[in-house]
């Protein structure tokens, strides 16, 4: 039998506790609106503002039409106007750019001939959302001055770069090392220190000559080695399974990921410093890491998000990553090519750590 | 066995501070302490729970900032300096704090070289500790595994694993068994012997009376210091002990008494204390007694000497008086 007195008693003990559980009360109203706004309002699926280059040969009446047009659609922001096809193809190594437009001199003629497409878009495949974008672009109309003037053949030639086959998991499995990292080596670091204070390891260990930077750094390390084991893992799961290649050089990989893995392990040994028990450093490496995998350009283009978005997103360590393992990865970029990704991530690692450094004391007060 | 197995006091002072004083919010855990603790003795902090016992030993140690006053320990400024203090101390915390997923001679291991021993001497002092508290046997077992008093004995190893000079136990025989407790005093007056100074706390007054000197704290604020020999001698108060088999009746009866400072029942005994002013006390209880119209012929009064445990009482109830 339930007797309802002690059953009360019970919901009354968890009221009061939780009362005290801010952190808690955070993610209880945090999440559900964090996820709203992510999905509703950040994660736009009508894909628009993806980052383009144009190189137009034909400079006529014709052509500028066509990018006024083109920029009319909302689906592409022209970011570069470039002079030849090689800056094209660098740009979208880089990722700077997704797609490339490139209208040829014989633009006008073209246009009449039902048999040939009237230009081009380069698009960078490997990102299958981009890759659809394109897909309808070329069904666009042409407003014309005088006349609609409707091509006879196709608008655009769509040429895939990076991902002919149009694969999903040529995109997916790169930026999943980013994830499997996020969640593995943030939790691992996170509850580290927190797990010591809890058994009482910490107030002996505060009491003997081992500095700050000892203890911390001691903690990071072996997990950097743990991080290098998931990603040959899941890069051999990735190329044997469903032969996602490796473009760029392995080496390139592994000093990217290194560099990321360093980024998280620091973010987690600051949790560590901040919260009060093993769950509340827990809970703190869930809110980094939702967002992280919405925002970061996992799961939906970069550009398409709204400013605001994009801003939350840049401070998180999973984005510039996912940008510079897919470079490498996919597009072969080389690390001089990607540096401000790189140089972000190490900015990271350094201010958490010094952030950490300070926070911890070897005091009891 | 006794205190006396003590060596010469050496005069340098091993720990000093003046005016201590912590303060928690409104709680003042540690009043304006005062301490000169002489090198190669065992000096003892007795109280109660709450006392400030383990907040004075924080504080000297560097783990807590004093809220004013200064310490000085091991001829090092405290807190300023406590990083330098570090490696020449020793410290039990008053629960287990080893590592208990890793055994036994993995925690001496991995102690010995945050302590920064050369491999040599870690080899060597492990060695040494795992003999000395036998723990051999237990070498690959988890503290999981093992008994208060083991556990106990692997925490003092690896605090004197290092061969600090001085070693601040809080609350070391709070988890074991007495005869655990009896070997860990003898363990303690060994380490003496090669040197080493002890600031250990307690609340059994059987183990405060062993110590070279105590101080006894209560609130925050030491209330009497010295060797216990001496503190008993210098009580301000009278022993008188009654026998009765009415003891538990007469208690309430005496306690209403105004000269009386407590009673305690001890079996069929009843020791009371009294103002140390009071020029008979014997007759006082005599008449007392006489008055409470008990009759019972096999009762006895007399004066006795005062235990440990009366100092403390005394000292707290001074304090109690004074406030």
């Amino acid at each position: 039998m339930i007797s309802l007195r002690r059953l009360f008693a019970v919901f009354l003990k968890e009221v009061w506790q939780l009362k005290r559980d801010r952190l808690t009360i955070g993610m209880i109203l945090g999440i559900p609106i964090m996820q709203v706004l992510l999905f509703g309002y950040a994660i736009n699926t009508d894909i628009r503002h993806i980052h383009t280059a144009v190189f137009n040969e034909a400079n006529t009446q014709l052509s500028q039409t066509l990018i006024t047009d083109l920029q009319a659609t909302q689906v592409v922001d022209i970011t570069h106007y470039v002079n030849d096809i090689d800056a094209i193809e660098t740009l979208l190594r880089t990722g700077e750019i997704s797609i490339g437009v490139v209208i040829p001199a014989d633009l006008d003629r073209r246009i009449q001939e039902p048999e040939r497409p009237a230009a081009q878009l380069m698009v960078n495949g490997s990102d299958p959302i981009v890759m659809g974008a394109a897909q309808q672009l070329t069904a666009m109309q042409l407003h014309h001055k005088h006349q609609p003037m409707q091509p006879q053949g196709k608008l655009f030639e769509v040429r895939n770069y990076y991902n002919p086959e149009r694969r999903s998991a040529v995109n997916t499995i790169p930026g999943l090392i980013g994830v499997i990292l996020t969640m593995t080596m943030v939790i691992f670091t996170a509850i580290s220190l927190v797990r010591e204070r809890e058994r009482g390891n910490l107030e002996l260990l505060i009491n003997t000559p081992i500095t700050s930077n000892e203890l911390m750094l001691g903690k990071i390390l072996p997990y950097i080695v743990i991080g290098f084991i998931q990603v040959s893992l899941v890069l051999s799961l990735g190329y044997v399974i469903f032969d996602v290649p490796i473009i760029g050089r392995v080496l390139d990989v592994y000093i990217v990921t290194l560099v990321f893995v360093a980024a998280n392990l620091t973010l987690g040994i600051l949790f560590s410093t901040l919260a009060k028990s093993q769950l509340q450093a827990l809970q703190m490496a869930i809110f980094v890491m939702l967002p992280s995998i919405l925002l970061s350009g996992f799961m939906f283009p970069f550009n398409a998000m709204p400013q605001l978005a994009q801003w939350l997103a840049e401070i998180l360590p999973l984005t510039h990553f996912v940008r510079l393992i897919h470079g490498v990865m996919l597009r072969g970029a080389s690390l001089q090519e990607l540096w401000p990704e790189l140089l972000a991530l190490m900015v990271f690692t350094a201010v958490t750590l010094l952030l950490a450094i300070k926070r911890f004391h070897k005091r009891l007060d | 066995m006794s205190s006396d197995s003590a060596t010469q006091f050496s005069t340098e002072l091993a720990i000093e501070c003046h005016q201590l004083t912590r303060k928690f919010g409104n709680l003042t855990a540690v009043n304006q302490l005062d301490l000169a603790i002489p090198k190669q003795s065992i000096y003892g902090f007795l109280g109660p729970n709450g006392s400030g016992k383990s907040t004075a030993i924080r504080m000297l140690c560097g783990l807590i900032l004093p809220t004013s006053g200064d310490a000085q320990v091991l001829g090092l400024q405290i807190p300023k300096q406590a990083e330098k203090l570090k490696k020449n101390i020793g410290y039990m915390t008053q629960s287990f704090s080893l590592y208990e997923d890793l055994t036994v001679i993995e925690n001496l291991r991995f102690m010995a070289k945050v302590y920064g021993l050369s491999g040599k001497q870690q080899s060597q002092r492990i060695q040494a500790v795992l003999g000395r508290y036998r723990l051999e046997a237990l070498q690959h077992q988890f503290p999981s595994t093992m008994s208060g008093g083991q556990k106990q004995r692997l925490s003092l190893a690896v605090a004197e694993l290092h061969q600090p000079k001085l070693l601040f136990l809080d609350e070391p025989t709070s988890a074991v068994d007495p005869q655990s407790r009896r070997d860990f005093w003898e363990a303690l007056f060994d380490l003496v012997n090669d040197g080493v100074t002890i600031l250990v706390s307690t609340h059994y007054m059987d183990e405060a009376e062993r110590c070279h000197q105590l101080a006894i704290l209560n609130q925050g604020v030491k209330v009497a210091d010295g060797a216990p020999q001496d503190l008993m001698a210098a009580i301000d108060a009278t022993v008188v002990q009654v026998e009765s088999h009415q003891a538990a009746k007469l208690k309430s009866s005496l306690l209403d008494l105004t000269e009386v400072i407590s009673v305690t029942q001890i079996g069929r005994s009843l020791r009371i204390l009294l103002n140390k002013n009071l020029a008979k006390p014997v007759a006082y209880i005599e008449q007392a007694l006489n008055a409470f119209m008990v009759c019972d012929k096999t009762l006895t009064i007399k004066q006795t000497e005062p235990s440990m445990e009366e100092v403390f009482v005394v000292a707290t109830h001074a304090q109690k008086k004074t406030k």
